[in-house]
């Protein structure tokens, strides 16, 4: 087969496209992804680079991954379908789980309250109003014990977004394994565990960045030693462009903090090999089709070479990112909802043909409130569509050697490689989150984006064109406000009906753990297993660790 | 000449979500007026004794979280009580609107739900707050 030369190149420019265009011009004088990557209007090999095809791109399942992690990809089993859910209470949430499981969902999600993410009990005063609102209220060993009745904990893998009190919640999930008669060592799934951007993007805080390295690395030891296949953190990118970063940022900024966090690995003496196949990472998947497919592909092929690279992984393994997506809540319109369901639908095709490993479709009516049930139905048949109608299942990495694709993707790479750089000299990503470097850039792009919209540079169907008047949204799903009553009473019976004495003990002997160098994994188990609260032992961590003012 | 619009942007309950509340914030300093933003996580209190101290025209809170129907009143409330209730409250974030009539009925003067431009909330503050 001849190769294409730039001249015969060249020549199709000049001619039949300069002939082309001085007829009629094209849209816009020039196109660009979100991360400002120009689109040329033609991407032919000269652009893909295929003399790099076995370094770069390679086969699924091999080094650098961009193909993909598994060699079968979804030939072998479809990616986890996993809705994040969880509102009111425990008993409500229960119930949810229970339908979507029956619906064919693969995997739990658990979305948890803020107070639970922020370590205050329902009676807390800051929980007022916000109690079971975002997400399920937990407060003791109890409510977690009813959020997973009768679910079968050795055969469902169950993903929990929580952060500064992941300790906490690691340990009640093995605490009611426990007594579903499950050990530690059968139990699948990931808590998020990312507390980098929470100081960046996300905002549920609680310590100073150091003391929370230091939770985090204790959970990573922990596990490897006591729940081997759970996966001890998910290094999320989803949250940094939800607050408004462009695709290579949200690549850059994510795999920055995932750096941060095997150095801080190495500095407790864990191997990196012994905890790498343990991370886990967490994307958001947004509006630009072949943007967000090249996204995945070179975040992939980056995170391989950084692990072997930069810190000299021995293990194929270690060099694999595996992750989760979720579709972009923030391009959801409250403007004519039902389109949310098309934009939906082609995020988690563009996440699917990324080579996700479990996927979040969210629903149509999300700009209003949590979903209701008939919503995430919808949202879950998307996912089975995809799988199971469009046929893209049914090869490994099916846009690989697309010459638009891989240059995207090799593009994507080299300006993350950029920020990288930018942020190591900086001193690492704790630094650079310290210094507010992230941020800014986090927000910078937040404004620009809400600017193009209203210059109308980025058009949104229903928001800046195409308007219609009509009648917003009225059924969506409401936390009943004695939800908090209801919690608050539940609470307090727990208190009445538990050992205080043993309380106290396990208490104080966290704190003195905490003060030294020994793992407070332990230490919070047998507190929570005394129905000591979530908030107790929060704020028995806050008396050593302090706490991080909210000024970031 | 007319005198400078002062807002307080602020989110009161737990929530981090303040893209939003950021973008505003940037886009009205960016139209002319001075803006404080008072970061996240901030108690009714905190946010009314900033407002106060400051002396703002107007507050804009912004909550994703759903505390909404009990957060803001309380800021309206507290403002009454401290004979402060010359400042403006508007609001915006995830917010059914349904829960719109109850809201304006403790006094939040407006809310604005996702995919209202800022030029609209600009034009609004122009037009509810005497600079003259």
């Amino acid at each position: 087969m001849p190769k294409l030369t730039p001249e015969e190149l060249g020549r199709w420019q000049e001619t039949t496209l300069k002939k082309a265009v001085a007829k009629s011009p094209e849209r816009q004088p020039s196109f660009e992804t979100t991360s400002q990557i120009e689109l040329k209007n033609l991407f032919t090999p000269l652009d893909a680079g295929d003399d790099g095809y076995l370094p770069d791109i390679g086969f699924p399942g091999e080094f650098p991954f961009t193909r993909g992690v598994q060699p079968t990809m979804y030939r072998g089993r479809f990616w986890t379908m996993r809705q994040y859910a969880g509102f009111a209470t425990a008993e409500e949430t229960n119930q949810r789980y229970k339908y979507l499981l029956a619906q064919g969902q693969t995997g739990l999600s658990v979305a948890f309250d803020l107070p639970t993410q922020i370590g205050y009990d329902s009676d807390h005063s800051l929980s007022d109003g916000e109690v079971g609102k975002v997400g399920v209220a937990i407060d003791t060993l109890k409510d977690m014990e009813i959020l997973f009745d009768g679910i079968p904990m050795d055969k469902v893998s169950t993903s929990m977004t929580i952060n500064s009190t992941a300790a906490i919640l690691l340990a009640m999930y093995i605490a009611v394994a426990e007594k579903q008669g499950v050990k530690s060592d059968l139990l699948q799934g990931t808590i998020q565990n990312d507390v980098l951007k929470e100081y960046s993007a996300r905002g549920t805080y609680i310590f100073p960045p150091q003391e929370s390295m230091r939770i985090v690395t204790d959970i990573f030891a922990f596990c490897k030693n006591n729940v081997p296949k759970w996966n001890s953190i998910s290094v999320s990118g989803y949250h940094m462009r939800e607050a408004g970063c462009t695709a290579v940022q949200e690549v850059a900024f994510t795999l920055a903090d995932g750096i941060a966090y095997l150095e801080a690995a190495q500095k407790v003496g864990l191997d990196v090999d012994a905890i790498a196949s343990r991370i886990a990472f967490f994307f958001c998947c947004h509006n630009n089709f072949l943007e967000e497919v090249a996204k995945f592909r070179a975040a992939r092929r980056l995170w391989a070479k950084i692990m072997k690279e930069r810190f000299h992984a021995k293990k194929e393994a270690s060099c694999m990112l595996r992750f989760h997506t979720q579709t972009a809540g923030c391009t959801l319109t409250a403007q004519q909802f039902e389109n949310n369901v098309v934009r939906v639908a082609l995020q988690a095709m563009a996440a699917v043909l990324g080579g996700t490993q479990s996927l979040h479709t969210n629903s149509r009516d999300e700009a209003y409130a949590l979903p209701t049930e008939g919503a995430v139905k919808i949202a879950l048949r998307t996912q089975q569509i995809i799988a199971h109608e469009s046929g893209v299942a049914d090869m490994a990495d099916p846009l690989g050697g697309s010459y638009a694709v891989e240059a995207l993707t090799n593009e994507i790479e080299q300006k993350s490689v950029e920020y990288i750089r930018k942020i190591d000299e900086m001193g690492g990503a704790i630094k650079a989150i310290a210094a507010g470097y992230i941020q800014k850039e986090i927000a910078d792009s937040a404004y620009q984006y809400q600017k193009d919209i209203e210059a109308k540079k980025q058009i949104i169907v229903g928001i800046n064109q195409y308007q219609t008047e009509e009648a917003p949204l009225q059924d969506v799903l409401r936390i009943k406000p004695e939800v908090e009553e209801y919690q608050k009473r539940k609470l307090a019976q727990v208190k009445a009906e538990r050992n205080n004495e043993r309380v106290r003990e396990n208490l104080a002997a966290l704190k003195k753990a905490a003060q030294g160098t020994d793992n407070v994994l332990p230490l919070i188990l047998a507190a929570v297993k005394s129905y000591a609260t979530l908030g107790e032992i929060s704020d028995a961590l806050r008396e050593v660790f302090g706490e991080w003012g909210s000024g970031l | 000449m007319a005198r400078t619009i002062r807002v307080l942007i602020a989110k009161p309950g737990l929530d981090g979500h303040d893209r939003g509340a950021k973008v505003i914030a940037r886009a009205l300093r960016d139209a002319g007026m001075e803006v404080i933003y008072t970061g996240i996580r901030q108690t009714p209190e905190q946010i009314v004794s900033a407002a106060i101290q400051e002396g703002v025209d107007l507050i804009g809170l912004s909550i994703l979280s759903g505390a909404h129907n009990r957060l803001f009143p309380k800021v309206v409330n507290l403002l009454r009580e401290k004979g402060a209730d010359d400042i403006l409250v508007f609001g915006g974030g995830i917010i059914p609107v349904d829960d719109i009539p109850g809201l304006k009925a403790a006094g939040i003067k407006e809310i604005f739900l996702p995919g209202a431009s800022t030029e609209d909330i600009i034009r609004y503050i122009r037009d509810i707050v005497p600079t003259a």
